[in-house]
């Protein structure tokens, strides 16, 4: 019972303290300064969610069938020292990357784009490789042994297994690439980065925020979407979210 | 049939080369279980995976129902080969339907053939089609589980199959149900066996024939009766353990050693004649009385006849056990044992006594191939351990 008292007290507490807070922002005008801003974060979000989706398609097309061919046997020499190569690429700030992409491609969207998408390509075959390398030997031996194709295996077997892990992949790395497409601005592709940047430097800390707060929801509803695609499409046996 | 001709495989590793399997010979004939037995790491797997390839073979040629299966493409083969290995393997992301019609829907069977045949399995199986067919691998426990793995090697009806260890897994009181319940399947389905197993007594209960590896050798490859009887070596015999002249009683019906000569009164006989059968027949305790259908219906002891005077009918005991000419020596032995008896009376299927089986006669059956054994090769020394 007290502890049920307790959460309840808080319960209130929080609704008081929102009430109060809309009462100081509508009374200081805040609100209305956000929206004075609404129409350039509608343009800039359109900017910003087309940089992560030409990056982000552009790297799980490119990772998916990396780290399927780094998981081939055939592979197996290589591929360790591959992934460590990998790892130790994402190291890197992708500042650093953005800057680098920078130095060769110019200023725009195009080495924005190159740029993040070198940031999402890493977690994405990382994941997509130890997953099928993580599929249980014994399925692997069953499979061969009732007389499955290479191409079976793989599409039947070795992906419906790792899907699980291929997808907690593109889930990170995409969330991180929502987060970093401010920093394009950086480079002239422009996106919310734009209101981020020049309100730190104009020091107008409702400027940032209207590019902060839309970036940060951005970056939960791309995770929770990637989410509920993982929830629907990964197989009900070996999908832990729906067991 | 399955036969091997001088299939041997060398591995390549980093302290030299390892013959794991040593020209391998062997033939197994069509609708009988191979069990293939040896400590680990004694080339009876390696064997085994040869015939399908999931190892290849450095040499040596694998016969199915006669054919080479050399130049055969290696997933045609194993399509035609049923498989189950000991983790089960079954496909998580599959519902069990799934997992059960993948060999014949990669053999490209019809839809509505390979569902029937799925429900046909299952029906084999002892498991509620509309129950289990849906459901995933996960929602099944292990016995569950092993049976959905053998069924998916069947579905396709291939004439042979290779089981690695396939019960190994599964805790004794269910793996006895499930050898029992394959043993019965496979009365049905007559299908040409290969089966790994590290167990003694699995061997000797599943086996037609059981071949003994050692260090990539095939040692001794016979009847689970003739290995127990006359282990070719000294490895053999230790494998097979110090009781093996034990576990022959499993393998030995009550039929084989019965003697007809018993000796048996009637309730209307009197003590004195009861008296003077036992003496004559040299039995030590009792003689077995019968009714008029030669039934067994109570024994006269020793000790009363020689005392009292009167009938039978008027001082018989209970008879302490009974046994079934289709009874195996190890249930006989234990009614012995239990019952403090040297002999126990024996019965037909109509329930009438037709003999006696005796402890000696047991031992003497068990020991006879022994013995036989003892006067060709065996060292002096030797044969006083025994």
């Amino acid at each position: 019972m007290p502890i049920r008292s307790i959460k309840g007290a808080l319960k209130v507490l929080v609704l008081v303290a929102i009430f109060f807070a809309g009462v100081w922002s509508q009374s200081s005008g805040i609100i209305d300064e956000f929206v004075w801003y609404l129409p350039d974060v509608k343009y800039l979000m359109v900017q910003h969610i087309w940089l992560t989706v030409m990056s982000g398609s552009l790297a799980i097309l490119v990772a998916i069938p990396l780290g399927i061919v780094l998981s081939r046997p055939k592979m197996a020499n290589v591929a360790e020292s591959l992934m460590q190569v990998l790892n130790v690429g994402t190291t890197i700030p992708t500042l650093a990357v953005l800057a680098l992409s920078m130095s060769f491609l110019g200023i725009g969207t195009v080495p924005a784009v190159f740029g993040l998408f070198v940031a999402t390509l890493l977690p994405i075959t990382r994941n997509t490789y130890t997953g099928l390398k993580g599929v249980n030997p014994a399925l692997m031996e069953a499979a061969a042994g009732i007389g499955m194709s290479p191409m079976q295996r793989l599409f039947k077997v070795e992906l419906p297994n790792a899907l699980y892990v291929i997808f907690a992949g593109m889930r990170t790395a995409l969330t991180i690439n929502v987060g970093t497409v401010p920093l394009a601005f950086l480079i002239g592709a422009g996106g919310l980065g734009e209101l981020i940047f020049t309100g730190i430097d104009l020091y107008d800390p409702v400027m940032m925020l209207s590019g902060a707060i839309p970036t940060a929801l951005l970056a939960i509803v791309v995770d929770a979407l990637i989410a509920l695609v993982a929830f629907l499409l990964v197989p009900r046996g070996v999908n832990p979210s729906r067991a | 049939m399955i036969r091997l001709d001088n299939l041997t495989k060398v591995f390549d590793t980093q302290k030299g080369a390892v013959v794991a399997a040593d020209h391998i010979n062997m033939e197994v004939p069509e609708g009988e279980i191979c069990i293939l037995l040896g400590p680990s790491g004694c080339g009876k797997t390696t064997t085994l995976k040869m015939i399908n390839r999931i190892v290849k073979p450095t040499a040596g040629k694998v016969f199915i129902n006669g054919d080479d299966t050399t130049g055969l493409d290696t997933q045609t083969l194993r399509r035609n080969i049923g498989y189950v290995i000991q983790q089960i393997g079954l496909f998580p992301n599959m519902t069990i339907e799934e997992n059960i019609t993948i060999v014949p829907k990669l053999l490209g069977w019809d839809k509505a053939k390979y569902k029937a045949r799925a429900r046909e399995m299952m029906a084999m199986i002892a498991l509620e089609p509309d129950a289990f067919l849906k459901r995933f691998p996960s929602e099944l426990s292990g016995g569950q589980q092993q049976r959905i793995g053998v069924a998916r090697a069947l579905a396709a009806d291939p004439p042979v199959m290779l089981m690695d260890e396939p019960f190994g897994a599964i805790d004794p009181i269910n793996r006895a149900v499930i050898q029992d319940e394959f043993l019965k399947m496979q009365q049905e389905l007559n299908k040409t066996i290969m089966f790994v197993s590290h167990d003694i007594d699995e061997a000797i209960k599943m086996g037609d024939r059981v071949a003994v590896f050692r260090e990539g050798k095939l040692v001794q490859y016979s009847t689970p009766d003739d290995l127990l009887a006359a282990p070719k070596n000294a490895f053999v015999e230790s494998f097979l353990g110090e009781d093996r002249a034990l576990k022959r009683l499993n393998l030995v019906k009550v039929r084989e050693i019965v003697t007809d000569e018993i000796a048996t009164v009637v309730p209307s006989d009197t003590l004195e004649t009861a008296m003077a059968k036992i003496d004559d027949y040299g039995y030590q305790n009792a003689i077995l009385m019968v009714n008029e259908r030669k039934q067994p219906v109570g024994i006269i002891n020793r000790s009363v006849a020689r005392t009292t005077k009167g009938y039978c009918r008027d001082h018989f005991q209970a008879v302490p056990a009974v046994v079934d000419l289709d009874d195996d020596l190890r249930k006989a032995a234990s009614l012995m044992f239990a019952h403090d008896q040297t002999w126990l009376p024996c019965v037909n299927d109509e329930g009438t006594v037709c003999g006696q089986i005796t402890q000696r006669a047991m031992t003497s059956h068990l020991g006879a191939r022994y013995r036989a054994r003892q006067g060709d090769d065996r060292k002096p020394s030797a044969a006083i351990k025994e």
